[in-house]
């Protein structure tokens, strides 16, 4: 089935015969699912194909009727996207989940404020917002999103892309293994989706694998590593930007082609 | 992809090059310190009365518009909590006086010391909230509606506790009507009242700005979906938030009983719409999410203010009402204006 020789190397994610139904609807059919270490997978199909029903799935937003998922080679059962997280599964979704009225450093640490250490933090619940602007920035600095200075800016002053840069930069600031990226560069002009994909590189080459969901065909074939196909609520696919072009891809998302 | 040479400016750039003009600028910088049109208006308007009238601008007037300020500004920081959360409440006055009922019919008729009497009506103030709190955050029912309700609910209450008699002042526990209590400073007369509704904003600014709680109010107010996706109990943050409100009106009511110098169902009738005229003069959306808390005090100021310079100025009572109303209209445009800030 596959194209690509996955063995070796333990998986980070692995999820093999997801199912999932909604009434007479299938979302899934027997899906199957690989991560590797430290790589970009694109995840991509045709609209249908259970491309979002997969990554709610591994997200913990769905549960699936059946099949299992592995985090690590241990077996997991995501209940919710707490769940998720607390596994270090961060999505940066395609609403971009950013609370416009408040500000930068708030958004980053938002639903996981951290207090202060001792009396001030147990006693009074008092929050740590120095400490924690002095993380958000220096997580935006890594991640080269040197632009943001002011951790208390409002996000509603900020364009579509740094917005973007906002919602990738919590995700990574808290994903321990993997960070979803679901149609990041959807909403964005030619320059800041080149930035995006810079960041992805980034954040690939700071160790964390990285799944990335999108329709834009060019830029999956630029950043990724490897390409899992999905069709019909299945896996038909695994290619490779050097093995498969992009027509090839297609086809085979299309099925006017059975991947060899 | 893109013809080579040519670079497309990015929104980063566009944004960065954009021109403002004043009106612009202006409107950013409200957006981003909502107190400062409060202020404004308030120094203007204090000003403007201290020409129309030359009564107006001396200590023992000012100290008056303050005092008369206490009672609303008390009520405003449980309203300012509610609008931040993205609700709003129209039942403050309401509350307000029903447990200053809870705590004179305790002190006065089954003789309780004050004390008990006060905490009963912390009580009676939270669980009055938690009706309201219960209706908008699990059963999900529209704020503006639930309260109308529980207004008239309440206010019926009011009717049936107090039976149309007031208690008096002379009948209460000493602590009851401690807030009525004063001393001057410099020809300006500082009631205990006013040092309770200080400690009161303090204690209500800690919580929102240096907790992860008050936080969790702001990301409600501003948006509950993306707040639930990022696993803030939005349910528990809104019932919380109608709770701690309603013994914010239950301190409002021990700062209410010195005002009035007794437990009357005819004090702070006009309230309910005042507290949110002023919290919204004080630049607080009625969206949720964005606003200011020392706004709330600036805006209670501003309605005192209004209503003792007409009256002052020799304005029949009628058209100070109009006046207020005028107030609020004009706040919520300038509110709408505000909203429309281009990012």
């Amino acid at each position: 089935m596959s194209t690509v020789d996955d063995s070796g190397s333990v998986r980070v994610l692995a999820a093999s015969g997801l199912v999932k139904t909604y009434g007479r609807i299938v979302g899934l059919d027997g899906a199957d699912f690989d991560l590797m270490p430290g790589e970009i997978l694109a995840v991509i199909g045709d609209n249908g194909a259970g491309k979002s029903t997969l990554i709610k799935c591994l997200t913990g937003a769905e549960r699936p009727d059946s099949g299992t998922l592995q985090l690590a080679g241990q077996r997991v059962d995501f209940r919710s996207p707490q769940d998720a997280r607390a596994a270090g599964i961060e999505t940066v979704y395609q609403s971009l989940a950013v609370a416009p009225a408040l500000d930068i450093g708030t958004n980053i640490f938002l639903g996981r404020e951290r207090r202060m250490k001792g009396v001030l933090g147990t006693v009074f619940r008092k929050l740590d917002i120095k400490g924690m602007n002095r993380d958000a920035a220096s997580k935006m600095e890594a991640l080269g999103i040197g632009t943001l200075q002011n951790m208390s800016q409002s996000v509603d002053t900020l364009s579509g892309g740094q917005r973007q840069a906002v919602s990738v930069a919590r995700a990574a600031a808290f994903a321990k293994r993997v960070i979803f990226l679901d149609e990041p560069t959807a909403a964005l002009g030619v320059k800041e989706s080149n930035s995006v994909l810079d960041l992805i590189l980034r954040l690939r080459d700071s160790g964390l694998p990285v799944v990335l969901i999108s329709h834009n065909m060019p830029q999956v074939f630029e950043v990724a590593d490897r390409i899992h196909i999905q069709r019909l609520g299945r896996r038909v696919a695994v290619v490779t930007p050097k093995t498969h072009s992009m027509t090839d891809a297609v086809a085979i998302m299309t099925g006017a082609v059975t991947a060899s | 992809m893109t013809a080579p040479g040519v670079q497309p400016r990015t929104a980063n750039e566009e944004f960065a090059a954009r021109r403002q003009h004043l009106g612009q600028r202006i409107q950013h910088f409200v957006h981003g310190h909502p107190w400062a049109s409060p202020l404004v208006i308030l120094i203007v308007s204090v000003a403007v009365f201290s020409v129309l009238s030359p009564q107006f601008g001396t200590a023992g007037n000012l100290s008056l518009v303050a005092q008369q300020a206490t009672v609303l500004a008390a009520v405003s920081a449980g309203q300012v909590l509610v609008l931040l959360s993205g609700g709003v409440d129209l039942s403050v006055g309401a509350v307000t006086v029903l447990t200053t009922f809870v705590v004179g019919k305790l002190a006065a008729d089954m003789g309780a010391p004050g004390i008990v009497a006060l905490v009963a009506g912390l009580v009676a103030g939270a669980a009055l909230g938690m009706v309201n709190g219960f209706l908008v955050a699990f059963l999900k029912l529209n704020p503006f509606i639930v309260t109308l309700g529980t207004l008239s609910v309440f206010t019926a209450l009011i009717t049936l506790i107090s039976q149309g008699q007031i208690v008096e002042g002379s009948e209460l526990d000493w602590l009851i009507t401690l807030t009525a209590q004063s001393f001057i400073i410099g020809g300006f007369t500082v009631t205990v009242g006013m040092i309770v509704v200080t400690v009161l904003y303090l204690l209500l600014a800690y919580a929102l700005l240096q907790t992860a709680w008050g936080r969790h109010v702001f990301a409600v107010g501003d948006d509950a979906e993306v707040s639930r996706l990022l696993a803030i109990r939005v349910r528990r943050v809104r019932l919380s938030v109608y709770v701690v409100a309603g013994m914010i009106m239950a301190v409002a009511g021990w700062v209410l009983i010195g005002r009035t110098g007794a437990v009357s169902p005819q004090s702070a009738l006009s309230i309910n719409l005042d507290s949110i005229t002023a919290v919204v003069i004080g630049g607080t959306g009625l969206a949720g999410g964005r606003g200011s808390i020392v706004g709330a005090v600036l805006g209670s100021l501003v309605v005192a203010v209004f209503r003792n310079g007409l009256f002052l100025a020799g304005v029949p009572a009628l058209f100070q009402d109009l006046s207020v109303g005028v107030l609020i209209v004009v706040a919520v445009t300038l509110d709408m204006w505000i909203r429309r800030v281009r990012a």
